[in-house]
């Protein structure tokens, strides 16, 4: 049993769920909406990708797919934008239903378009042999070269959102925004446009996200539920709205899968990830880092 | 997803109910199979027989060759409608349907046939969470079903039967996993350390249940032949990490890997086990590696010397009883028709015709009774090689050869299976000899 090496791979695999939650907690920190079609959008990114690189396929690996990714993230945010300036915006208000039942039905139907236009196969995203099976022997275990560079993408986007958050212009609008959408709104600032943006950066890093995990893994019109799971217990865990609390949420959960399965049996990781998720519903609700200032 | 639905469980209530909805829109929009209609020709009315497959989702390679075979069979009993034993001929018209790779999807398609259909027998195939479902709603509705491509100990004890106390309506030919542990061994003698301990690669379904069973699975089997199993536990199908697993076959120097996980998560284990230095010389692996399709999936060269078992083989000395091609004929039709490689469920989706249009010949009355008394005595020259369920290791089992093959990289870009092991069915020749693999 090697304990440290599994912490290690729950780290990596934490990456991959920050990646995730990335999205859905800035979509949650700035307008307060909990994005239910966040995995099903992973998966539509991850289908560009895969349609796109087959179309770019002359390139070779990784050619096809970095190009594919190129187009796939700015369609995605785009596609983002127009999202919540044109059906999300008209959703909020006080009560968190309207947009969570909209973005439900989002779901359902993005699941349902891609099981008559995609069907029911699982589908994989290649970057070549050489890059996909690289590895680093760290001496107590063998580490991946690609996850570690998913686990460095997500400290990297989370850390600069943060940063950009904190310190920039940009960061304090959407900050004064989110507080006070009508007051920003008599200094000249259009709120719609600021969510909208916003919305722009977390569906760009969905996008990201549902890409990476299509070449680490696999995808199919149905993975959608399982990304939304995962990323929305990272959330949880690491405090609603904070983006440093995301990403410690993740490692949290992804730590907590990994030893299970090494000390416990693989077929155990899920329900004890879950369990660890419900503890921290019931006992710290406000998650890990409890959000002072918003974001 | 079933296994999904297990994972949820300390979901939020909105989250949960949420998976359901989604899973049952899925569920409402497939299951859609087309329905063949045979043109006249015959003076009866036509036989209905319903034909079960994955044919989407994670299973779908198993599906790859049903229509073409779906076609063939269509376009052959317009021309040879079956004659009953009452002299009557009838044309035969196939409802082929979609289990969308889920049991209960599978189940639900089956009912439909039998209720609304009004199918004489069905026709079933691939995996026991395939085969399982299909008979037991044939069993409870008293219609006959005839399954394969499934090893018997899951569709047979996997269904609650015992050696004494079979079933009525429903009948099964493909191997059994004494087959897979003789010709894996062969393969693990020729490649790998005579010592070198066994990593099992078993997901928490009745495939690879039926394989880990303690008495009658692979643990006891790799024990007899002085090796050690190195069994990480269960997982679900549909892991996106299975570093666990490839740190206990690591730490513990296994040079072998068998298993029967479903094919994209081979995928995801091989591609982290080259990530995580894990380099086994042999890795004997059923179900996932079974189609050049999920071999071409793997990254690069990775697919090199994989082993898998060899139920149907184009040089196979074998016919079908129907149109009298040999397999090897058969694969080339195939290859001409589709475009696409052969794969090993075309033999098989060819022999359960044969088996249904025998039956339906044989049988004294087209009864469910009549019907699968004639199955039980039932003796036939198939592609897949003799069928016979009077000599069967269980009632309603019949037994068809097996041996071992290897992935070798073509000219093409692809993978030809290449026949490596046939020790337990020398009918079968080889077409070269088992080689480790290179890392």
């Amino acid at each position: 049993m090697n304990l440290v090496g599994a912490v290690v791979d729950g780290i990596l695999t934490g990456g991959v769920y920050a990646l995730f939650a990335a999205g859905l907690s800035y979509m949650f920190g700035v307008m307060r909406l909990v994005n239910l079609a966040h995995g099903a959008f992973a998966v539509v990114a991850a289908y560009l990708g895969l349609v796109l690189s087959g179309a770019f396929s002359g390139l070779g690996d990784p050619g096809a797919l970095l190009t594919a990714a190129a187009v796939t993230i700015p369609v995605v945010a785009a596609g983002g934008y127009l999202l919540q300036r044109f059906v999300l915006q008209s959703t909020l208000s006080e009560s968190p239903l309207p947009s969570l039942l909209v973005t439900f039905g989002l779901a359902i139907i993005i699941e349902n378009v891609l099981l008559v236009t995609m069907s029911a196969d699982t589908r994989k995203l290649s970057l070549g042999r050489g890059i996909e099976t690289a590895s680093i022997d760290l001496g107590f275990t063998s580490i991946g070269v690609f996850p570690l560079v998913i686990l460095l993408l997500a400290v990297v986007l989370l850390g600069g959102l943060s940063l950009v958050m904190a310190r920039t212009q940009f960061g304090r609008l959407v900050r004064a925004v989110s507080d006070d959408p009508a007051t920003v709104g008599l200094t000249g600032a259009d709120p719609r446009h600021v969510y909208a943006i916003a919305a722009a950066i977390a569906f760009g890093l969905v996008a990201v996200a549902g890409l990476a995990s299509g070449v680490q893994t696999n995808f199919s019109p149905g993975s959608g539920g399982m990304f939304l799971i995962f990323a929305f217990e990272a959330v949880i865990i690491g405090g609603l709205g904070s983006l440093w609390g995301t990403l410690l949420g993740a490692m949290i959960l992804g730590v907590v899968q990994s030893v299970t399965a090494v000390a416990l049996s693989p077929g155990y990781k899920e329900l004890v990830g879950h369990l660890v998720f419900l503890l921290f519903l019931v006992f710290l609700p406000n998650g890990i880092i409890r959000r002072k200032v918003r974001l | 997803m079933a296994e999904h639905s297990k994972r949820r469980i300390a979901a939020v209530a909105a989250l949960a109910s949420g998976a359901l909805i989604l899973s049952g829109c899925a569920g409402g929009l497939g299951g859609g199979g087309g329905a063949t209609e045979s043109p006249g020709g015959a003076d009866g009315e036509p036989i209905k027989i319903g034909y079960v497959t994955p044919q989407s989702g994670p299973l779908a390679a198993f599906g790859e060759a049903d229509a073409y075979v779906i076609d063939a069979m269509t376009a052959f009993f317009a021309e040879h409608p079956v004659t009953l034993a009452d002299g009557t001929t009838h044309p035969i018209e196939i409802i082929s349907k979609d289990t969308q790779s889920d049991s209960k999807t599978a189940a639900d398609v089956a009912s439909e046939l039998i209720l609304q259909d009004e199918v004489a027998m069905i026709l079933v195939s691939s995996t026991p969470d395939t085969t399982n479902p299909v008979s037991d709603t044939c069993e409870a509705n008293q219609v006959l079903c005839i399954s394969s491509v499934a090893p018997w100990q899951a569709y047979y004890f996997g269904r609650g039967g015992t050696p004494e106390q079979g079933f009525d309506y429903t009948y099964h030919f493909f191997w059994g996993l004494e087959d897979a542990e003789a010709v894996y061994n062969e393969i693990w003698q020729a490649t790998a350390p005579a010592d070198s301990p066994v990593g099992l690669l078993l997901p928490n379904d009745p495939d690879g249940n039926a394989w880990r069973d303690a008495a009658t699975g692979f643990p006891p089997f790799i024990t007899g032949e002085g090796r050690t199993p190195v069994d990480p536990g269960p997982y679900e199908n549909g892991s996106a990490d299975f570093s666990a697993q490839i740190d206990a076959f690591k730490n513990a120097n296994a040079n072998i890997v068998v298993g029967v996980p479903i094919p994209p998560d081979f995928t995801t284990f091989w591609t982290q086990a080259a990530q995580k230095g894990f380099h086994p010389t042999t890795a004997t692996i059923a179900k996932a590696i079974l189609f050049p399709s999920a071999v071409e999936a793997l990254p690069e060269g990775l697919g090199q010397n994989l082993s898998t078992e060899v139920w149907w083989h184009p040089t196979a000395p074998f016919a079908s009883s129907l149109t009298g091609e040999s397999a090897q004929e058969l694969a080339d039709a195939f290859e001409d028709a589709t475009g696409a490689q052969w794969t090993q469920p075309l033999g098989f989706a060819e022999a359960l015709f044969e088996v249904a249009a025998a039956v339906l010949e044989q049988s004294p009355s087209l009864s469910s009774d009549d019907l699968a008394a004639t199955v039980a005595g039932l003796q036939l020259d198939t592609v897949v090689g003799p069928v016979d369920w009077t000599s069967g290791p269980v009632p309603n089992v019949a037994k068809t050869p097996l041996v071992g093959g290897q992935w070798r990289s073509n000219d093409a870009g692809g993978y030809d299976l290449v026949v490596v092991a046939n020790q337990n069915a020398p009918e079968i020749p080889t077409g070269g000899t088992p080689e480790p693999i290179q890392w």
